[in-house]
């Protein structure tokens, strides 16, 4: 089922903290439909100011509720968390292809997921490490400092394994999220095969799709990307692949780390 | 109380016959199966392709667009599929779709690109019309033929010998006068103009003191440009006797009188549709109570209505 233009009423709207938000939504259409990776395009105010679209990754699904983790960036995000329950917010969704999961990777004891969050990356994985909970998946958080570590607690209660790694070791391994991957993969035992699933800054996203390459696993990774359309028609979101550009909003969000070439 | 008779939307451009005046501009719909989730594309008075080359074209280093006050910048670079693959994959979807399909077609430094294009399309008789895009502004040239009255006069005749196709010409706004070029191309038989495309522009980060866009500049769309085009389908209509379409910043009914009042008999939507898929569909239904609520049976007496201001 593809995407839909919806009216949807805010249900809720909240500071988390610092500049993180979360944001409810009420949409049975778009609930039903979305899958791990997707995302909804918001226009934030019904004015020209600012005048497209703010792409943002489904973070989780609660019945009929769609659940958006985001954070205050700019004028457009700065309007949103301004957004109260009961307004109507004008929603496209669910919109690209997320991660790509086989029956199998859904059900326990076959492929190991790592997943790697870097910074507001967190906010798809954890409706990806919902689907696959059973599976136990290990889950690399990496951020600047201990503050600005996002996510863990939403990963430790659906009892995925958590590991921290920040730049200034204020938490956990000292050191890129990704030197931590590099570390993990060095330490693991067991025939279980791995597979990764990775959002985050590009720099993290490329180095991620390098080591899972030298180790010869498969990995997914979620680009973040400035769009105009965020269906596909305006070419303006593309990422040079080993097939030519190909568009981030509906060819993607999520490409596997095999065919990106940056 | 007299029954009101429901008002007739359908224009002529050129032998080109439209149920409604509403189109959808060049590179902002795709080749249209993007959009059918959203809308019911039959209800379009006329769809215009995204831009189509003799050979495929890669485009231009991302990033290809950001946000502007009002607007935005683009410099997609033509980024195409090329006529084979346009007329193998993405026209059989058009054809179905039965409404007039306007086929835009360009070339980088080639004239004879246009001809090949021409010829090829003119035998489809499903392609109603071809869109001369002699004026985007990301290809990286010191000139574009629309920047020329002579260039412009010598593609337009050229493409005017090879089809009996209707031709509608699309103009740059980055003239000194776009009258000029409007009235080159009516001389050299195109049956209609299409203006404006994107205006150039540059964006700056000033963090990084880097242009926002991966080719240093872009073309400007959405409602900044909308007085700049406004102006332009005004000038043009006092000076050339072909139809105009007219675009750059409709948003909603009330954008798109201005074009209509100004002169245009036709409009296309741009980046509009970007933020509001179903824009187009709305401006159809907002022009249709629009004329019933003024009492006017039909488009041709909003025309060029423009009239001076009262004192």
């Amino acid at each position: 089922m593809g995407p839909e233009q919806i009216k949807a009423k805010i249900t809720s709207n909240k500071i988390f903290k610092d500049n993180y938000w979360h944001l409810e939504f009420e949409s049975g259409v778009i609930a039903g439909r979305a899958l791990p990776g997707q995302f909804v395009n918001i226009k934030v105010s019904d004015g020209i100011e600012p005048l497209l679209r703010r792409p943002l990754s489904i973070h989780g699904i609660e019945g009929s509720r769609v659940r958006l983790f985001y954070e205050v960036l700019g004028p457009g995000t700065r309007i949103l968390s301004a957004r109260k329950p009961g307004e109507l917010l004008d929603v496209i969704g669910p919109l690209g292809n997320g991660f790509s999961l086989s029956g199998k990777e859904q059900r326990a004891g076959c492929k190991a997921a790592i997943l790697v969050a870097g910074g507001m990356g967190g906010a798809p994985l954890v409706f990806l490490a919902k689907k696959i909970r059973s599976s136990k998946p290990l889950v690399l958080i990496g951020a600047r400092t201990e503050k600005k570590i996002l996510c863990s607690q939403e990963f430790k209660a659906l009892g995925c394994s958590v590991k921290i790694a920040t730049d200034d070791g204020s938490s956990g391994f000292k050191g890129r999220v990704t030197e931590l991957l590099s570390q993990v993969l060095r330490q693991a035992t067991g025939d279980r095969r791995l597979a990764i699933y990775a959002c985050g800054p590009r720099p993290m996203l490329k180095a991620v799709g390098k080591i899972a390459c030298e180790n010869n696993i498969d990995s997914q990774l979620s680009l973040e990307e400035h769009m105009a359309c965020g269906i596909g028609a305006c070419l303006g979101c593309v990422v040079a692949t080993k097939s030519g550009y190909r568009k981030v909003c509906k060819d993607g969000p999520v490409f596997s780390g095999k065919e990106l070439t940056w | 109380m007299v029954k009101q008779i429901a008002p007739d939307l359908s224009v002529r451009i050129g032998k080109l016959d439209l149920k409604n005046p509403v189109m959808v501009a060049s590179g902002t719909f795709g080749y249209t199966e993007e959009f059918a989730p959203f809308i019911d594309l039959k209800k379009l008075g006329a769809i215009v392709t995204k831009t189509i080359t003799v050979r495929p074209r890669l485009g231009n280093l991302p990033p290809r667009t950001c946000e502007t006050p009002a607007g935005m910048l683009n410099s997609i670079g033509l980024e195409n599929p090329g006529i084979d693959k346009f007329i193998g994959e993405k026209l059989p979807f058009l054809k179905k779709l039965g409404i007039p399909v306007i086929v835009s077609i360009s070339s980088i430094d080639d004239p004879e690109e246009f001809a090949v294009l021409a010829s090829r399309l003119d035998k489809i008789k499903e392609v109603s019309a071809l869109e001369l895009n002699i004026s985007c502004p990301n290809l990286h040239k010191d000139k574009l033929i629309s920047q020329d009255a002579k260039d412009t006069f010598e593609l337009v005749s050229l493409v005017r010998k090879l089809t009996q196709k209707c031709l509608i010409t699309k103009l740059s706004p980055n003239v000194t006068s776009i009258s000029e070029i409007a009235l080159a191309a009516e001389s050299a038989g195109s049956d209609a103009v299409a203006l404006i495309n994107t205006l150039s522009g540059m964006s700056i980060d000033v963090d990084k003191r880097s242009p926002k866009i991966g080719s240093w500049s872009g073309g400007l769309s959405g409602p900044a440009t909308r007085p700049v085009a406004v102006k332009m389908v005004w000038e043009v209509h006092n000076k050339i006797k072909i139809p105009i379409i007219g675009s750059g910043g409709i948003m909603d009914l009330q954008s798109s009188l201005e074009f209509f009042i100004a002169g245009a008999s036709a409009i296309s939507v741009g980046t509009a549709n970007f933020v509001n898929p179903r824009v187009s569909i709305e401006i159809i239904a907002g022009l249709k109570a629009y004329l019933a609520d003024n009492d006017l049976p039909d488009l041709s007496a909003l025309i060029g209505s423009l009239k001076a201001c009262e004192s």
